[in-house]
């Protein structure tokens, strides 16, 4: 079995503002970590390798300092991980980097599943796994909540329509991504950190994707324009009170009946 | 741009080509062929004609095909038969979008015995209803589901394509998009139209620390999933002119290797966005236990829980409960934040409530710039009081 987990280096916290004065993006806090949801898929994977052998091929997309998120992967069990870093990968929405992906794990052996986070914490678009899905030609299923079992060339999933829970048996490869309810992803092993140290990450490039098409990488390969961005307006109007505890619940009582809550 | 030539020597008026339209494009006016407005370029009447009469005349293309695609396209969700409410909130908009343009909406219902549904959908106003009805069609399946989105897609060229920022419609709009190669834009909650047909997509970014204001320029349809609860819903429409188009399930369609096992549904669980009252709980509460005070507070007001996004990542709840940004958009009539300091990201999910009270220690804290009503004190002083008041209040008036 090989399983490919796609994975994102996401800055820490999104404690982003824009400057009143300059209308510049203000960027405090450059620490970055792995997708929260990656980490799920990355457990999800790790298991069904433990169970049914095979190996976990972890990929990702970012500037070079990416790597710390694959060195990460090795930690949590992943056999192998590619970075795919390339100026001419910069400044791709979610289709170029879709495309991206995709053509890096075709690049790979033959997979049995993909799988991602249900979306970055950065981002928060959801776009990029169906996108990989759709251009690898294979069927894909958002949100998953359980993988119950892999057998007989399909594995079978339970997954969050926004109406309740599917119990879906989807043919293999396919593409799935995970919800925090998947499962309980381990702590990082201090015997895999150190049987992994020295074990390289494979660095790709565009050069490694030949015969991909470079005009829909990066960038130029992305049909969304920021055109540009500003800060949201806030409401105005409050009443503030302070006071004993007593005080308070008396304040806010008055106003449920004001409001006919009560 | 692109007609359909008529060879005038070969035509016989059979009038084969105005029955197989699926556009009603094509009349016959004083003993011509003419083709209206309304003809996509579907090409079925050349296919069709017994004579070969007819043929593509290809003009040479414009920079770009953006002047080719119009229209606007929306995506109605349903689940056993219930449109999804998000489908009347992307009607209202398109149909907005739409008359700017001076074009049409059309909308594109995918089940199995949505017949009446799409009738039910015409009276919103939408020039077409186009209809996928088939049992095989009942579940949501990526395969399928695409392949009729795309199919519609491809034949009447939208402008500007819209779904719900659902679970289905985020997992369905990205694959639709990739398979057409244009643009989408995820969870908008503003849209508007330049007068050159570009649409301006506003979302939240940085978890809604910032807006950004994005374009899809080069390439159309310019998709885009909608928020729910952020747009105003359409109203049924005096006259409907519209008409419902029923589309051919083949197997080529219907073609899927994702077998249903079974559904469960959520029990009884209207979801947040249907609260009327919301109390919600973030990091300030400190603790997971803290969750029974803001559920008993809830309960008291008729209410559902909500929480931010720390308490979902450290598995308090669920992140079905989760408001803001990465979570549900809720406009209930109340909302009480509890130990919540007003993170932008969870604030775009919240600020549409009628009245908003918040509860905090930090007289600073940002959450205070939207509430109504702001009370300083520590929630867990002050909530059990509320608790306490609403108890007595219930014993002697028989309330709330």
């Amino acid at each position: 079995m090989h399983f490919v987990v796609c994975i994102k280096q996401v800055p820490e916290g999104t404690e982003v503002d824009i400057d009143p004065e300059t209308g510049v993006l203000r960027r405090e806090g450059a620490d970055a970590k792995l997708n929260v949801y990656d980490t799920h898929a990355l457990e999800a994977a790790v298991r069904l390798k433990e169970e049914l052998g095979g190996t976990v091929t972890a990929v990702s997309m970012g500037p070079p300092q990416a790597e710390a998120v694959l060195r990460e992967a090795l930690m949590l069990g992943a056999d192998s991980g590619y970075l795919l870093s390339d100026r001419v990968f910069a400044g791709a929405d979610t289709l170029a980097t879709s495309y991206t992906l995709a053509e890096a794990i075709r690049r790979l052996p033959p997979f049995d599943v993909i799988f991602c986070g249900m979306q970055t914490t950065d981002g928060d678009t959801a776009q990029v796994g169906p996108g990989i899905a759709e251009l690898l030609n294979i069927p894909h299923v958002s949100y998953v909540t359980r993988i119950r079992e892999m057998r007989a060339g399909a594995i079978a999933v339970d997954a969050d329509t926004g109406y309740g829970i599917q119990t879906l048996r989807v043919k293999l490869p396919c593409l799935v991504t995970v919800t925090r309810a998947a499962n309980q992803p381990r702590l990082p092993s201090y015997r895999l950190k150190q049987r992994t140290k020295d074990q390289p990450v494979t660095v790709w490039t565009s050069r490694h994707l030949a015969g991909a098409d470079r005009s829909r990488f990066g960038l130029r390969g992305s049909p969304t324009q920021v055109e540009r961005i500003f800060p949201p307006d806030r409401p105005t109007t409050r009443q503030m009170l302070a006071g004993t505890p007593d005080e308070l619940s008396a304040g806010l009582i008055d106003r449920l009946r004001e409001w006919r809550f009560l | 741009m692109s007609t359909i030539r008529v060879d005038v020597s070969r035509c016989t008026l059979c009038g084969e080509c105005v029955a197989a339209c699926p556009f009603d494009a094509v009349e016959i006016v004083q003993g011509a062929l003419h083709f209206t407005e309304a003809c996509r370029l579907c090409r079925i009447c050349i296919r069709r004609c017994p004579q070969e009469a007819l043929a593509l005349e290809e003009r040479p293309r414009e920079h770009t095909e953006r002047g080719t695609y119009r229209d606007v396209l929306i995506f109605a969700e349903q689940h056993e038969g219930h449109v999804h409410p998000v489908t009347y909130e992307l009607i209202g908009k398109g149909l907005e979008l739409a008359r700017e343009l001076g074009q049409k909406l059309h909308v594109v219902l995918i089940g199995s015995g949505v017949r009446v549904q799409a009738d039910h959908l015409l009276a919103y106003g939408p020039a077409t209803v186009y209809v996928f009805d088939h049992p095989d069609l009942r579940w949501f399946r990526i395969e399928p589901y695409t392949r009729a989105v795309v199919r519609v897609a491809q034949e009447i060229r939208p402008n500007i394509m819209l779904l719900g920022a659902t679970p289905i419609g985020r997992s369905l709009a990205p694959r639709i998009a990739a398979r057409l190669g244009t643009g989408l834009t995820a969870d908008c909650t503003s849209l508007s139209v330049k007068p050159n047909g570009d649409l301006v997509q506003t979302r939240p970014a940085f978890g809604g620390n910032v807006m950004a204001q994005i374009v899809t320029p080069g390439h159309r349809p310019q998709m885009a999933t909608i928020r729910y609860k952020v747009m105003a819903p359409a109203r049924p429409v005096q006259a409907a002119p519209g008409r419902v188009v029923e589309l051919l399930c083949d197997e080529d369609l219907l073609r899927t290797d994702i077998e249903v096992l079974g559904f469960t549904p959520y029990e009884l669980d209207r979801g947040i966005e249907e609260a009327d009252v919301i109390v919600a709980a973030g990091r300030g509460i400190g603790r997971a236990e803290g969750l029974a005070l803001i559920g008993q507070l809830a309960e008291l007001l008729g209410g559902a829980v909500g929480v931010t996004r720390p308490l979902v990542e450290q598995g308090w709840a669920d992140h079905r409960q989760q408001v803001g940004m990465s979570g549900r958009t809720v406009r209930p009539r109340l909302y009480i934040a509890c130990g919540i300091s007003g993170a932008v990201q969870h604030v775009a999910g919240m600020r549409g409530a009628e009245h908003i009270v918040a509860i905090n220690t930090d007289p600073e804290a940002p959450i205070f710039d939207v509430a109504h009503l702001g009370l300083v004190g520590d929630l867990y002083e002050i909530v059990p009081k509320l608790i306490d008041d609403l108890k007595e209040g219930a014993a002697l008036h028989g309330l709330p």
